[in-house]
């Protein structure tokens, strides 16, 4: 089939504003077939408006959004991308069997209804009452219902939020065993140890905007090394002649202050004392909690931050 | 790619064969009508309450002795609280939408290929079928409750009853769309109580201010027309005027709202 060339996401330029707010600002994206992506941000760094927009839930303001090389619509109507929403979206005096066999009759090839609830885990429970369903449980028949058109791509927005430490294992290995099929899977988290645990690539995004890119272990790379922050005074070296310096992984400005995330602070540190006339140097290192705040935080000032590409 | 569009478009289904855009969805349909029977209070409502209202203030033996047109004071009575409960059971049929939307349902189903337009038609046709029940069961107390009245002139009543009701299925809707409350049928319900003393449903008019007023309602001309096969005389032309304005003015609004709901922000 031809469409297995087509990217199964491809976002170009996406801009969405709600009165002053930019939620998304010049969002790119391209999420190849079979890939397992975290959409890493906190709150309000426009994952849900991203996603609605893949949906065609929303319209962008700008930009293209382009699902398995059609539009969201056509994707949607033809059961080619699925979603699993943050909350809501069923009706609380329907039995999860009948949930399922309800969303199953607008699909023009539904799987059975019951290999879908024994996929997402809801066997023994199928004539429960949904309003009675704990909230793993309505997440994972929402996941059921996102199964039964046999998508290619699979979104998930933000899919554990208010579960317990179990719930949220259920619910993954449940995903992880129906994606083994090759299945494009695209979830957002503010959770770095669910991106990290359950994606191949994490895009890490802050202000409507993608700041990192990269393998998990690339993300876990930049999380585990340090800072080397100093001001400089007088001619202050440009950003590429810091990124050139040994070891620079990153160049980030925060007003005068310069800071420069790597993995050999001691031979970067000796450089900045010997050979620039900076002061105030700082040495710190970076936990998973800081990298991800210091990379999703670094727009925030509107500073300047060079990197490297993936 | 666009080279690969084509070749697509050729081995997808044409946008009218998907599931989801048949007007008339069976699944859907059983299912909704299940969930009706399952909730309390939309039985209560609608298939209690009219009856229990017609026993209590139509069966007196003053009532099944004194006529009225072709049949007796009972029946006059019986066809009231029939369209009383239809206008029950078609409006909160409609105005299920309201806790729809606030459960995310609607966004649910647009997830699928179910087209919103069908979603309406589905809810509008449960609502008429509740409502036709609703009837129905108002009419069979009535007629072993001494409601006297010939069947062919019954059954004119409550098809007119029934067909004009599909106005308050509207209403239903556009309040649905329009009200933002978990629970809109807490609003309406008392509404409907006040429209229908308004509109005459439950006492004749006897002239007056209230008279006046009561032509305006949108349960008067409707209930003129139901009533007009029982009095034998045809209904004034106002009562037509009423129904179709109110028709319009609901629909129009039900389809304003639908459409705002509908759009992609």
């Amino acid at each position: 089939m031809n469409h297995i060339t087509s990217p199964a996401v491809e976002l170009r330029g996406l801009v969405k504003s709600f009165g002053a707010v930019r939620a998304v600002d010049g969002l790119d994206l391209v999420v190849q077939p079979g890939e397992v992506v975290a959409f890493l941000g906190p709150n309000g760094a426009g994952k849900t408006t991203t996603i609605d927009m893949l949906l065609g839930l929303a319209r962008p303001d700008q930009g293209t959004v382009r699902v398995l090389g059609t539009s969201p619509d056509e994707a949607i109507a033809d059961g080619r991308i699925a979603a699993v929403l943050q909350t809501g979206g069923l009706l609380r005096d329907l039995t999860v069997r009948e949930t399922a066999e309800l969303v199953a009759s607008f699909v023009e090839h539904p799987r059975p209804v019951a290999e879908v609830l024994a996929r997402a885990g809801l066997n023994g429970i199928e004539n429960r009452v949904v309003g009675m369903c704990s909230g793993g449980e309505q997440q994972r028949l929402r996941f059921a219902l996102a199964l039964l058109p046999a998508p290619d791509v699979l979104l998930l927005d933000e899919p554990t939020t208010g579960m317990d430490v179990s719930g949220r294992r259920e619910f993954w290995n449940a995903i992880r065993a129906d994606a083994a099929g090759g299945r494009t899977v695209v979830f957002a988290t503010h959770y770095l140890e669910e991106a990290d645990a359950y994606a191949d690539r994490i895009v890490l995004v802050s202000r409507g905007r993608v700041v990192a890119d990269g393998t998990a272990a690339h993300i876990r790379g930049i999380a585990s090394g340090r800072v080397v922050s100093a001001v400089f005074d007088g001619r202050a070296p440009s950003g590429v002649e810091l990124a050139a310096l040994p070891g620079v992984e990153l160049v980030e400005r925060r007003g005068e202050r310069v800071l420069l995330h790597t993995h050999a602070s001691d031979v970067l540190g000796r450089i900045i004392f010997g050979t620039t006339g900076a002061r105030d140097v700082e040495i710190t290192s970076l936990g998973l909690e800081e990298a991800f705040l210091t990379l999703t935080s670094a727009g925030a000032a509107g500073d300047e931050t060079m990197r490297s590409t993936r | 790619m666009s080279i690969s569009a084509p070749t697509l478009t050729a081995t997808r289904p044409a946008a009218g064969t998907r599931p989801g855009a048949r007007l008339i969805q069976p699944v859907y349909l059983r299912t909704e009508l299940r969930r009706l029977l399952r909730n309390r209070r939309s039985v209560i409502i609608s298939l209690i309450m009219p009856p229990g209202l017609f026993l209590l203030f139509g069966t007196a033996s003053a009532y099944r002795a004194q006529s009225a047109g072709h049949g007796n004071v009972t029946a006059y009575i019986m066809i009231s609280m029939a369209l009383y409960g239809t206008l029950l059971a078609t409006t909160s049929g409609g105005a299920s939408v309201s806790v729809e939307r606030a459960q995310g349902w609607s966004r649910q189903l647009r997830l699928t290929s179910l087209r919103p337009a069908v979603y309406v038609v589905t809810k509008v046709i449960v609502a008429m079928v509740f409502g036709l029940a609703s009837m129905a069961v108002t009419v069979l107390v009535g007629w072993w409750s001494g409601a006297q009245l010939g069947v062919l002139r019954l059954v004119a009543c409550v098809l007119i009853a029934w067909v004009g009701s599909s106005v308050f299925a509207a209403f239903g809707l556009f309040m649905g769309y329009l009200l933002p409350s978990e629970n809109v049928m807490q609003i309406l319900g008392p509404a409907l109580a006040v429209l229908a003393f308004a509109g005459g449903l439950f006492m004749p008019l006897d002239g007056g201010v209230f008279a006046t007023v009561a032509h305006f309602m949108p349960t008067y001309g409707l209930a003129e027309l139901t009533r007009g096969p029982l009095v034998g005389s045809a209904p004034s032309v106002w009562a037509y005027v009423n129904v179709v304005v109110w028709g319009v003015v609901f629909a129009a609004g039900a389809a304003w709202r639908f459409r705002r709901d509908t759009a992609r922000v």
